[in-house]
Protein backbone atom coordinates (compact mmCIF):
# COMPACT_ATOMS: atom_id res chain seq x y z
CA UNK A 1 0.00 0.00 0.00
CA UNK A 2 1.45 3.36 -0.95
CA UNK A 3 -0.66 5.60 1.27
CA UNK A 4 1.42 6.34 4.32
CA UNK A 5 0.27 8.38 7.32
CA UNK A 6 2.14 9.64 10.34
CA UNK A 7 0.76 9.20 13.84
CA UNK A 8 2.62 11.36 16.34
CA UNK A 9 2.19 9.99 19.86
CA UNK A 10 3.20 12.56 22.44
CA UNK A 11 5.05 14.60 23.42
CA UNK A 12 2.80 15.58 26.34
CA UNK A 13 0.33 13.52 28.24
CA UNK A 14 -0.90 13.79 31.84
CA UNK A 15 -0.10 10.13 32.51
CA UNK A 16 3.54 10.17 31.57
CA UNK A 17 6.24 11.75 33.66
CA UNK A 18 8.69 11.85 30.76
CA UNK A 19 7.31 13.39 27.59
CA UNK A 20 8.53 11.73 24.43
CA UNK A 21 7.34 11.88 20.88
CA UNK A 22 6.90 8.74 18.84
CA UNK A 23 6.17 9.30 15.19
CA UNK A 24 4.55 6.17 13.86
CA UNK A 25 4.65 5.74 10.10
CA UNK A 26 1.58 3.77 9.19
CA UNK A 27 0.32 2.01 6.11
CA UNK A 28 -3.29 1.06 6.67
CA UNK A 29 -3.33 -0.54 10.12
CA UNK A 30 0.30 -1.56 10.04
CA UNK A 31 3.17 0.34 11.66
CA UNK A 32 6.03 0.36 9.15
CA UNK A 33 8.52 2.68 10.82
CA UNK A 34 8.94 4.72 13.94
CA UNK A 35 10.81 7.89 14.84
CA UNK A 36 11.63 8.60 18.47
CA UNK A 37 12.12 12.22 19.49
CA UNK A 38 13.49 13.02 22.95
CA UNK A 39 14.55 16.10 24.83
CA UNK A 40 11.31 17.56 26.12
CA UNK A 41 12.34 16.91 29.70
CA UNK A 42 16.02 17.73 29.40
CA UNK A 43 16.84 19.75 32.52
CA UNK A 44 20.62 19.70 32.41
CA UNK A 45 20.96 17.70 35.61
CA UNK A 46 24.45 16.45 34.70
CA UNK A 47 25.55 20.07 34.40
CA UNK A 48 23.72 21.14 37.58
CA UNK A 49 25.48 18.37 39.46
CA UNK A 50 28.83 20.01 38.74
CA UNK A 51 27.73 23.00 40.82
CA UNK A 52 26.47 21.06 43.86
CA UNK A 53 28.19 19.69 46.92
CA UNK A 54 28.58 15.89 46.94
CA UNK A 55 25.93 15.68 49.67
CA UNK A 56 23.49 17.79 47.69
CA UNK A 57 23.86 15.74 44.53
CA UNK A 58 21.95 12.86 46.15
CA UNK A 59 18.93 15.16 46.50
CA UNK A 60 19.37 16.48 42.99
CA UNK A 61 19.42 13.09 41.28
CA UNK A 62 16.49 11.98 43.43
CA UNK A 63 14.47 14.45 41.39
CA UNK A 64 15.32 12.95 38.01
CA UNK A 65 12.34 10.64 38.24
CA UNK A 66 9.27 10.57 40.45
CA UNK A 67 8.89 6.81 40.27
CA UNK A 68 12.53 5.75 40.51
CA UNK A 69 13.26 8.42 43.07
CA UNK A 70 15.39 5.99 45.06
CA UNK A 71 17.24 4.39 42.14
CA UNK A 72 19.25 7.40 41.03
CA UNK A 73 20.54 8.39 44.48
CA UNK A 74 21.26 4.72 45.16
CA UNK A 75 23.37 4.41 42.00
CA UNK A 76 25.01 7.75 42.78
CA UNK A 77 26.06 6.78 46.32
CA UNK A 78 27.37 3.47 44.94
CA UNK A 79 29.49 5.45 42.49
CA UNK A 80 30.81 7.69 45.25
CA UNK A 81 31.57 4.73 47.47
CA UNK A 82 33.41 3.09 44.57
CA UNK A 83 35.32 6.33 43.99
CA UNK A 84 36.39 6.83 47.61
CA UNK A 85 36.46 3.09 48.51
CA UNK A 86 34.08 3.57 51.40
CA UNK A 87 33.02 0.69 53.61
CA UNK A 88 29.27 1.08 54.25
CA UNK A 89 27.83 -0.27 57.55
CA UNK A 90 25.87 -3.52 57.07
CA UNK A 91 22.68 -2.15 58.57
CA UNK A 92 22.65 0.66 56.03
CA UNK A 93 23.07 -1.86 53.18
CA UNK A 94 20.02 -3.80 54.38
CA UNK A 95 17.91 -0.65 54.77
CA UNK A 96 18.90 0.47 51.27
CA UNK A 97 17.83 -2.90 49.90
CA UNK A 98 14.43 -2.70 51.64
CA UNK A 99 13.75 0.76 50.19
CA UNK A 100 14.86 -0.33 46.72
CA UNK A 101 12.52 -3.34 46.73
CA UNK A 102 9.58 -1.33 48.06
CA UNK A 103 10.20 1.01 45.16
CA UNK A 104 10.20 -1.91 42.72
CA UNK A 105 6.87 -3.10 44.15
CA UNK A 106 5.12 0.21 43.73
CA UNK A 107 6.69 0.83 40.33
CA UNK A 108 5.64 -2.56 38.94
CA UNK A 109 2.12 -2.11 40.34
CA UNK A 110 1.97 1.29 38.66
CA UNK A 111 3.00 -0.24 35.34
CA UNK A 112 0.51 -3.08 35.68
CA UNK A 113 -2.29 -0.56 36.25
CA UNK A 114 -1.30 1.54 33.25
CA UNK A 115 -0.97 -1.52 31.03
CA UNK A 116 -4.49 -2.56 32.06
CA UNK A 117 -5.79 0.93 31.34
CA UNK A 118 -4.35 0.98 27.84
CA UNK A 119 -5.90 -2.26 26.77
CA UNK A 120 -9.26 -1.25 28.22
CA UNK A 121 -9.13 -3.11 31.52
CA UNK A 122 -9.84 -0.26 33.87
CA UNK A 123 -10.62 -2.70 36.69
CA UNK A 124 -7.00 -3.88 36.56
CA UNK A 125 -5.94 -0.25 36.66
CA UNK A 126 -8.00 0.56 39.72
CA UNK A 127 -7.11 -2.64 41.59
CA UNK A 128 -3.46 -2.24 40.87
CA UNK A 129 -3.27 1.35 41.98
CA UNK A 130 -5.41 0.61 45.02
CA UNK A 131 -2.94 -2.02 46.20
CA UNK A 132 -0.03 0.26 45.38
CA UNK A 133 -1.17 2.66 48.10
CA UNK A 134 -0.18 0.44 51.06
CA UNK A 135 3.34 0.22 49.59
CA UNK A 136 3.54 4.00 49.57
CA UNK A 137 2.22 3.98 53.14
CA UNK A 138 5.07 1.68 54.17
CA UNK A 139 7.55 4.01 52.51
CA UNK A 140 5.97 6.90 54.37
CA UNK A 141 6.26 5.00 57.65
CA UNK A 142 9.96 4.33 57.09
CA UNK A 143 11.12 7.50 55.39
CA UNK A 144 8.47 10.11 56.11
CA UNK A 145 7.70 10.51 52.41
CA UNK A 146 5.57 8.70 49.85
CA UNK A 147 8.06 9.67 47.14
CA UNK A 148 11.51 11.28 47.21
CA UNK A 149 12.51 9.36 50.32
CA UNK A 150 15.83 11.18 50.85
CA UNK A 151 17.25 8.01 52.37
CA UNK A 152 20.54 7.65 50.49
CA UNK A 153 23.67 9.45 51.52
CA UNK A 154 27.29 8.76 50.70
CA UNK A 155 28.39 6.20 53.30
CA UNK A 156 25.00 5.15 54.60
CA UNK A 157 21.33 6.06 54.97
CA UNK A 158 19.68 9.01 56.63
CA UNK A 159 17.00 7.28 58.70
CA UNK A 160 16.90 4.07 60.64
CA UNK A 161 14.08 1.54 60.68
CA UNK A 162 12.72 1.32 64.20
CA UNK A 163 12.26 -2.11 65.79
CA UNK A 164 8.68 -1.22 66.66
CA UNK A 165 7.83 -0.60 62.98
CA UNK A 166 9.05 -3.95 61.69
CA UNK A 167 5.94 -6.09 62.48
CA UNK A 168 3.69 -3.54 60.81
CA UNK A 169 5.90 -3.26 57.74
CA UNK A 170 6.04 -7.05 57.43
CA UNK A 171 2.29 -7.34 57.72
CA UNK A 172 1.66 -4.72 55.06
CA UNK A 173 4.15 -6.31 52.69
CA UNK A 174 2.83 -9.83 53.21
CA UNK A 175 -0.75 -8.64 52.72
CA UNK A 176 0.30 -8.06 49.13
CA UNK A 177 0.83 -11.77 48.49
CA UNK A 178 -2.89 -12.66 48.15
CA UNK A 179 -3.25 -9.56 45.95
CA UNK A 180 -0.49 -10.80 43.65
CA UNK A 181 -2.09 -14.24 43.61
CA UNK A 182 -5.29 -12.58 42.48
CA UNK A 183 -3.48 -10.70 39.72
CA UNK A 184 -1.72 -13.85 38.64
CA UNK A 185 -5.01 -15.71 38.43
CA UNK A 186 -7.36 -13.07 37.14
CA UNK A 187 -5.04 -11.17 34.85
CA UNK A 188 -2.54 -13.68 33.57
CA UNK A 189 -5.11 -16.41 32.91
CA UNK A 190 -7.58 -14.09 31.19
CA UNK A 191 -7.95 -15.24 27.56
CA UNK A 192 -8.56 -11.71 26.28
CA UNK A 193 -5.49 -10.26 27.99
CA UNK A 194 -3.55 -13.18 26.57
CA UNK A 195 -4.90 -12.41 23.09
CA UNK A 196 -3.94 -8.76 23.44
CA UNK A 197 -0.42 -9.35 24.73
CA UNK A 198 0.86 -12.69 23.43
CA UNK A 199 2.99 -12.41 20.29
CA UNK A 200 2.46 -8.64 20.37
CA UNK A 201 5.37 -6.19 20.38
CA UNK A 202 7.94 -8.98 20.29
CA UNK A 203 11.54 -8.09 21.00
CA UNK A 204 13.66 -11.08 19.99
CA UNK A 205 16.67 -12.09 22.02
CA UNK A 206 18.95 -11.10 19.15
CA UNK A 207 17.48 -7.60 18.93
CA UNK A 208 17.53 -7.27 22.71
CA UNK A 209 21.29 -7.90 22.59
CA UNK A 210 21.76 -5.49 19.67
CA UNK A 211 19.90 -2.71 21.45
CA UNK A 212 21.61 -3.52 24.78
CA UNK A 213 18.29 -3.36 26.62
CA UNK A 214 18.22 -3.84 30.37
CA UNK A 215 15.90 -4.89 33.18
CA UNK A 216 12.55 -6.60 32.69
CA UNK A 217 12.69 -5.72 28.98
CA UNK A 218 15.85 -7.85 28.62
CA UNK A 219 14.71 -10.56 31.01
CA UNK A 220 11.45 -11.02 29.08
CA UNK A 221 13.55 -11.69 25.96
CA UNK A 222 15.51 -14.52 27.52
CA UNK A 223 18.53 -12.54 28.69
CA UNK A 224 19.26 -13.36 32.32
CA UNK A 225 20.83 -10.09 33.40
CA UNK A 226 20.17 -8.40 36.69
CA UNK A 227 22.68 -6.08 38.34
CA UNK A 228 21.51 -7.32 41.74
CA UNK A 229 22.91 -10.77 40.87
CA UNK A 230 25.69 -9.93 38.41
CA UNK A 231 27.37 -7.08 40.27
CA UNK A 232 25.81 -7.28 43.76
CA UNK A 233 25.43 -4.16 45.87
CA UNK A 234 23.38 -3.44 49.00
CA UNK A 235 22.47 -6.72 50.69
CA UNK A 236 21.51 -8.68 47.58
CA UNK A 237 24.40 -11.15 47.88
CA UNK A 238 23.45 -11.94 51.48
CA UNK A 239 19.92 -13.18 50.86
CA UNK A 240 18.16 -15.78 48.71
CA UNK A 241 16.11 -14.75 45.70
CA UNK A 242 15.69 -15.62 42.02
CA UNK A 243 16.11 -13.73 38.75
CA UNK A 244 12.91 -14.06 36.71
CA UNK A 245 13.47 -14.81 33.02
CA UNK A 246 10.99 -15.45 30.20
CA UNK A 247 11.84 -16.39 26.64
CA UNK A 248 9.08 -15.04 24.42
CA UNK A 249 9.95 -11.33 24.34
CA UNK A 250 6.31 -10.28 23.88
CA UNK A 251 4.23 -8.03 26.12
CA UNK A 252 2.84 -11.02 27.98
CA UNK A 253 6.39 -12.10 28.89
CA UNK A 254 7.12 -8.61 30.20
CA UNK A 255 3.92 -8.78 32.24
CA UNK A 256 4.87 -12.17 33.69
CA UNK A 257 8.40 -10.99 34.55
CA UNK A 258 7.08 -7.99 36.44
CA UNK A 259 4.36 -9.88 38.32
CA UNK A 260 6.75 -12.66 39.38
CA UNK A 261 9.42 -10.14 40.33
CA UNK A 262 7.05 -8.65 42.87
CA UNK A 263 6.97 -11.99 44.73
CA UNK A 264 10.77 -11.91 44.79
CA UNK A 265 10.72 -8.36 46.13
CA UNK A 266 8.47 -9.44 48.99
CA UNK A 267 10.86 -12.33 49.69
CA UNK A 268 13.81 -9.95 49.75
CA UNK A 269 12.10 -7.43 52.04
CA UNK A 270 11.07 -10.16 54.52
CA UNK A 271 14.59 -11.58 54.68
CA UNK A 272 16.12 -8.14 55.10
CA UNK A 273 13.77 -7.29 57.95
CA UNK A 274 14.37 -10.67 59.63
CA UNK A 275 18.13 -10.39 59.41
CA UNK A 276 18.56 -6.65 59.90
CA UNK A 277 22.01 -6.32 61.51
CA UNK A 278 22.49 -3.96 64.41
CA UNK A 279 25.02 -1.15 64.39
CA UNK A 280 25.44 2.28 62.84
CA UNK A 281 23.64 3.36 59.68
CA UNK A 282 26.21 5.82 58.42
CA UNK A 283 29.99 5.87 57.93
CA UNK A 284 30.16 9.66 58.49
CA UNK A 285 32.03 10.60 55.37
CA UNK A 286 33.45 14.12 55.40
CA UNK A 287 35.81 14.41 52.45
CA UNK A 288 35.81 13.00 48.96
CA UNK A 289 39.24 12.46 47.40
CA UNK A 290 40.08 12.94 43.72
CA UNK A 291 39.25 9.95 41.56
CA UNK A 292 36.48 8.30 39.61
CA UNK A 293 33.78 5.81 40.38
CA UNK A 294 31.01 3.83 38.73
CA UNK A 295 27.80 2.88 40.50
CA UNK A 296 25.01 0.83 39.03
CA UNK A 297 21.88 -0.65 40.47
CA UNK A 298 18.91 -2.60 39.18
CA UNK A 299 16.14 -0.02 39.09
CA UNK A 300 12.57 -1.26 38.46
CA UNK A 301 13.17 -0.65 34.74
CA UNK A 302 16.71 -2.01 34.58
CA UNK A 303 20.31 -1.00 35.10
CA UNK A 304 20.69 2.57 36.30
CA UNK A 305 24.22 3.79 35.72
CA UNK A 306 26.15 6.67 37.31
CA UNK A 307 29.73 7.73 36.69
CA UNK A 308 31.31 10.40 38.88
CA UNK A 309 34.70 12.04 38.63
CA UNK A 310 36.07 14.17 41.43
CA UNK A 311 39.09 16.46 41.23
CA UNK A 312 39.34 16.72 45.02
CA UNK A 313 36.99 19.68 45.41
CA UNK A 314 33.53 19.56 46.96
CA UNK A 315 31.64 19.05 43.70
CA UNK A 316 31.83 16.44 40.97
CA UNK A 317 33.92 17.46 37.98
CA UNK A 318 31.71 15.29 35.79
CA UNK A 319 28.63 13.28 36.59
CA UNK A 320 27.26 11.00 33.89
CA UNK A 321 23.82 9.52 34.39
CA UNK A 322 22.20 6.87 32.26
CA UNK A 323 18.69 5.76 33.15
CA UNK A 324 17.45 2.34 32.01
CA UNK A 325 14.78 3.76 29.69
CA UNK A 326 17.55 5.36 27.62
CA UNK A 327 18.40 1.87 26.39
CA UNK A 328 14.91 0.36 26.46
CA UNK A 329 12.94 3.04 24.62
CA UNK A 330 15.18 2.74 21.56
CA UNK A 331 14.17 -0.91 21.20
CA UNK A 332 10.64 0.21 20.28
CA UNK A 333 12.12 0.76 16.88
CA UNK A 334 11.91 -2.99 16.36
CA UNK A 335 9.20 -3.97 18.85
CA UNK A 336 6.47 -1.68 17.51
CA UNK A 337 7.27 -1.91 13.80
CA UNK A 338 5.22 -4.56 12.05
CA UNK A 339 2.41 -4.37 14.58
CA UNK A 340 -0.94 -2.61 14.23
CA UNK A 341 -1.89 0.87 15.43
CA UNK A 342 -4.24 -0.54 18.03
CA UNK A 343 -1.32 -2.44 19.57
CA UNK A 344 1.07 0.52 19.46
CA UNK A 345 -0.07 2.09 22.73
CA UNK A 346 0.52 -1.06 24.75
CA UNK A 347 3.72 -1.97 22.90
CA UNK A 348 5.32 1.40 23.54
CA UNK A 349 4.19 1.17 27.16
CA UNK A 350 5.54 -2.35 27.61
CA UNK A 351 9.11 -1.25 28.24
CA UNK A 352 7.65 0.86 31.06
CA UNK A 353 9.03 4.24 30.19
CA UNK A 354 6.28 5.62 32.45
CA UNK A 355 4.90 6.70 29.18
CA UNK A 356 1.77 6.15 27.33
CA UNK A 357 0.43 8.36 24.73
CA UNK A 358 -2.77 10.00 23.82
CA UNK A 359 -3.72 13.52 24.83
CA UNK A 360 -1.78 15.22 22.07
CA UNK A 361 -1.90 12.30 19.72
CA UNK A 362 -3.30 12.92 16.31
CA UNK A 363 -3.41 11.11 13.01
CA UNK A 364 -2.40 13.48 10.27
CA UNK A 365 -2.66 13.10 6.54
CA UNK A 366 0.88 13.61 5.36
CA UNK A 367 -0.17 15.62 2.32
CA UNK A 368 -2.72 17.96 3.81
CA UNK A 369 -1.83 17.90 7.53
CA UNK A 370 -5.51 17.35 8.16
CA UNK A 371 -6.34 15.88 11.55
CA UNK A 372 -8.26 12.64 11.43
CA UNK A 373 -7.94 11.01 14.84
CA UNK A 374 -7.00 12.46 18.20
CA UNK A 375 -5.33 10.71 21.12
CA UNK A 376 -8.47 9.51 22.83
CA UNK A 377 -9.58 7.97 19.55
CA UNK A 378 -6.39 5.90 19.61
CA UNK A 379 -7.06 4.61 23.11
CA UNK A 380 -10.61 3.96 21.97
CA UNK A 381 -9.21 1.87 19.11
CA UNK A 382 -7.19 -0.17 21.57
CA UNK A 383 -10.20 -0.67 23.85
CA UNK A 384 -12.50 -1.59 20.97
CA UNK A 385 -10.12 -4.34 19.97
CA UNK A 386 -10.36 -5.77 23.48
CA UNK A 387 -14.17 -5.50 23.41
CA UNK A 388 -14.35 -7.36 20.12
CA UNK A 389 -12.08 -10.08 21.41
CA UNK A 390 -14.25 -10.42 24.52
CA UNK A 391 -17.35 -10.91 22.38
CA UNK A 392 -15.64 -13.59 20.32
CA UNK A 393 -14.56 -15.64 23.32
CA UNK B 1 35.68 -19.81 31.52
CA UNK B 2 38.31 -17.49 30.14
CA UNK B 3 38.70 -14.22 31.91
CA UNK B 4 37.42 -11.63 29.39
CA UNK B 5 39.77 -8.96 30.70
CA UNK B 6 42.83 -11.15 30.01
CA UNK B 7 41.50 -11.82 26.50
CA UNK B 8 41.22 -8.09 25.86
CA UNK B 9 44.74 -7.56 27.18
CA UNK B 10 46.12 -10.26 24.88
CA UNK B 11 44.23 -9.12 21.78
CA UNK B 12 45.31 -5.49 22.09
CA UNK B 13 48.65 -6.05 23.80
CA UNK B 14 50.55 -3.36 21.90
CA UNK B 15 47.73 -0.85 21.90
CA UNK B 16 46.89 -0.60 25.59
CA UNK B 17 48.41 2.63 26.86
CA UNK B 18 47.31 2.19 30.47
CA UNK B 19 45.65 -0.54 32.50
CA UNK B 20 44.05 0.20 35.83
CA UNK B 21 42.21 -2.19 38.12
CA UNK B 22 40.31 0.15 40.38
CA UNK B 23 38.67 -2.88 42.03
CA UNK B 24 37.98 -6.46 40.94
CA UNK B 25 34.84 -5.39 39.08
CA UNK B 26 35.90 -1.94 37.85
CA UNK B 27 38.61 -2.00 35.20
CA UNK B 28 39.85 0.91 33.09
CA UNK B 29 41.88 0.51 29.90
CA UNK B 30 43.25 3.46 27.97
CA UNK B 31 43.75 3.29 24.23
CA UNK B 32 44.26 5.73 21.35
CA UNK B 33 41.19 7.24 19.62
CA UNK B 34 41.91 5.49 16.32
CA UNK B 35 41.66 2.04 17.97
CA UNK B 36 38.22 2.60 19.52
CA UNK B 37 36.19 0.98 16.75
CA UNK B 38 38.36 -2.18 16.77
CA UNK B 39 38.18 -2.55 20.51
CA UNK B 40 34.42 -1.94 20.56
CA UNK B 41 33.91 -4.54 17.83
CA UNK B 42 36.00 -7.11 19.69
CA UNK B 43 34.26 -6.51 23.02
CA UNK B 44 30.75 -6.52 21.62
CA UNK B 45 30.87 -9.22 18.96
CA UNK B 46 33.59 -11.57 20.23
CA UNK B 47 33.34 -11.37 23.99
CA UNK B 48 29.60 -10.59 24.38
CA UNK B 49 30.12 -7.44 26.42
CA UNK B 50 27.04 -5.27 26.76
CA UNK B 51 27.46 -1.60 25.89
CA UNK B 52 26.20 0.34 28.93
CA UNK B 53 26.89 3.92 27.89
CA UNK B 54 29.69 6.42 27.31
CA UNK B 55 30.77 9.47 29.27
CA UNK B 56 32.54 12.38 27.63
CA UNK B 57 34.50 14.81 29.77
CA UNK B 58 36.09 18.12 28.94
CA UNK B 59 39.49 18.09 30.66
CA UNK B 60 42.40 20.53 30.41
CA UNK B 61 44.32 17.94 28.32
CA UNK B 62 41.56 17.38 25.80
CA UNK B 63 38.21 15.67 25.42
CA UNK B 64 38.14 12.37 27.20
CA UNK B 65 35.61 9.69 26.26
CA UNK B 66 34.89 6.69 28.45
CA UNK B 67 33.07 3.77 26.86
CA UNK B 68 31.50 1.67 29.59
CA UNK B 69 31.07 -2.01 28.76
CA UNK B 70 29.48 -4.51 31.09
CA UNK B 71 30.38 -8.19 31.19
CA UNK B 72 27.24 -9.45 32.86
CA UNK B 73 28.42 -13.04 33.41
CA UNK B 74 31.31 -11.91 35.58
CA UNK B 75 29.78 -8.65 36.83
CA UNK B 76 32.83 -6.74 35.59
CA UNK B 77 32.54 -3.23 34.25
CA UNK B 78 35.23 -2.51 31.70
CA UNK B 79 35.73 1.13 30.81
CA UNK B 80 37.66 2.01 27.66
CA UNK B 81 39.22 5.42 28.03
CA UNK B 82 40.47 7.55 25.18
CA UNK B 83 41.71 11.11 24.93
CA UNK B 84 41.12 13.37 21.92
CA UNK B 85 43.75 16.08 22.20
CA UNK B 86 42.37 18.44 19.58
CA UNK B 87 39.73 20.38 21.50
CA UNK B 88 38.99 22.76 18.66
CA UNK B 89 37.75 20.09 16.28
CA UNK B 90 37.50 16.75 18.07
CA UNK B 91 36.92 13.77 15.78
CA UNK B 92 36.50 10.08 16.50
CA UNK B 93 35.16 7.07 14.63
CA UNK B 94 31.54 6.28 15.49
CA UNK B 95 30.85 2.87 17.04
CA UNK B 96 27.14 3.01 16.11
CA UNK B 97 27.66 0.97 12.90
CA UNK B 98 28.95 -1.82 15.18
CA UNK B 99 26.69 -1.27 18.22
CA UNK B 100 23.25 0.15 17.45
CA UNK B 101 22.73 1.00 21.11
CA UNK B 102 25.44 3.67 20.88
CA UNK B 103 23.41 5.84 18.51
CA UNK B 104 21.77 8.05 21.12
CA UNK B 105 24.73 8.51 23.42
CA UNK B 106 26.97 9.53 20.49
CA UNK B 107 24.37 12.05 19.39
CA UNK B 108 24.27 13.34 22.95
CA UNK B 109 28.06 13.68 23.19
CA UNK B 110 28.07 15.41 19.82
CA UNK B 111 25.57 18.08 20.88
CA UNK B 112 26.82 18.47 24.46
CA UNK B 113 30.56 18.56 23.83
CA UNK B 114 30.93 19.06 20.10
CA UNK B 115 32.61 15.75 19.34
CA UNK B 116 32.29 14.78 15.69
CA UNK B 117 31.52 11.06 15.31
CA UNK B 118 32.71 10.02 11.86
CA UNK B 119 30.43 7.65 9.92
CA UNK B 120 27.58 7.99 12.42
CA UNK B 121 24.40 7.12 10.47
CA UNK B 122 22.13 9.70 12.08
CA UNK B 123 24.10 12.47 13.75
CA UNK B 124 21.42 14.98 14.75
CA UNK B 125 20.25 16.58 17.97
CA UNK B 126 18.87 14.27 20.65
CA UNK B 127 18.11 16.37 23.71
CA UNK B 128 18.78 20.00 22.85
CA UNK B 129 16.21 22.12 21.06
CA UNK B 130 16.38 22.41 17.28
CA UNK B 131 17.15 26.14 17.53
CA UNK B 132 20.03 25.71 20.00
CA UNK B 133 22.84 28.04 18.85
CA UNK B 134 25.52 26.49 16.67
CA UNK B 135 28.88 25.97 18.38
CA UNK B 136 27.58 26.25 21.95
CA UNK B 137 28.37 23.10 23.90
CA UNK B 138 26.76 22.97 27.36
CA UNK B 139 29.13 20.43 28.90
CA UNK B 140 32.33 22.14 27.80
CA UNK B 141 34.22 23.86 30.60
CA UNK B 142 35.52 27.35 30.08
CA UNK B 143 39.24 27.50 29.41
Amino acid sequence: MSHRTIIPIGPYHPLQEEPELFRLYVEGEKVVDIDIVLGYMHRGIEKLSEAKHFDQVAFLVERICGICSNSHPFAYVNAMEDLAKIEVPERALFIRTIIAELERLHSHLLWLGLAGHFIGYNTVWMWSWKYREPVLDILETITGNRQHYAMMRVGGVRRDIGKEDIPQIKKMVNDLIPVLDMFKGAVMDDPVIQARTRNVGVLTQEEAINYCVVGPTARASGIAIDVRKDDPYGAYDKIKWEVIVQREGDIFAKLVVRVLEMYESIKIINQCLDNLPSGPIDANIKDIPAGEGIGRIEAPRGECFHYVRSDGTNSPMRHKIRAPSYMNVASNKVAAVGGTISDAAITLAAVDPCYCCTERTAVIEKKTDKKILNGWDLIELSRKKTEELKKRK
Amino acid sequence: MNNPIIQVKEEFAGKIMNFEEHSTRRIYIEIAPQDIADVARFLFTELAFRFATASAIDTPKGIEILYHFSHDNSGKMLTIRTLIKDKKDPHIESITPIIKAAEWIEREMWEMLGIQFDHHPNLKKLLLAEDWPEGEFPLRHED
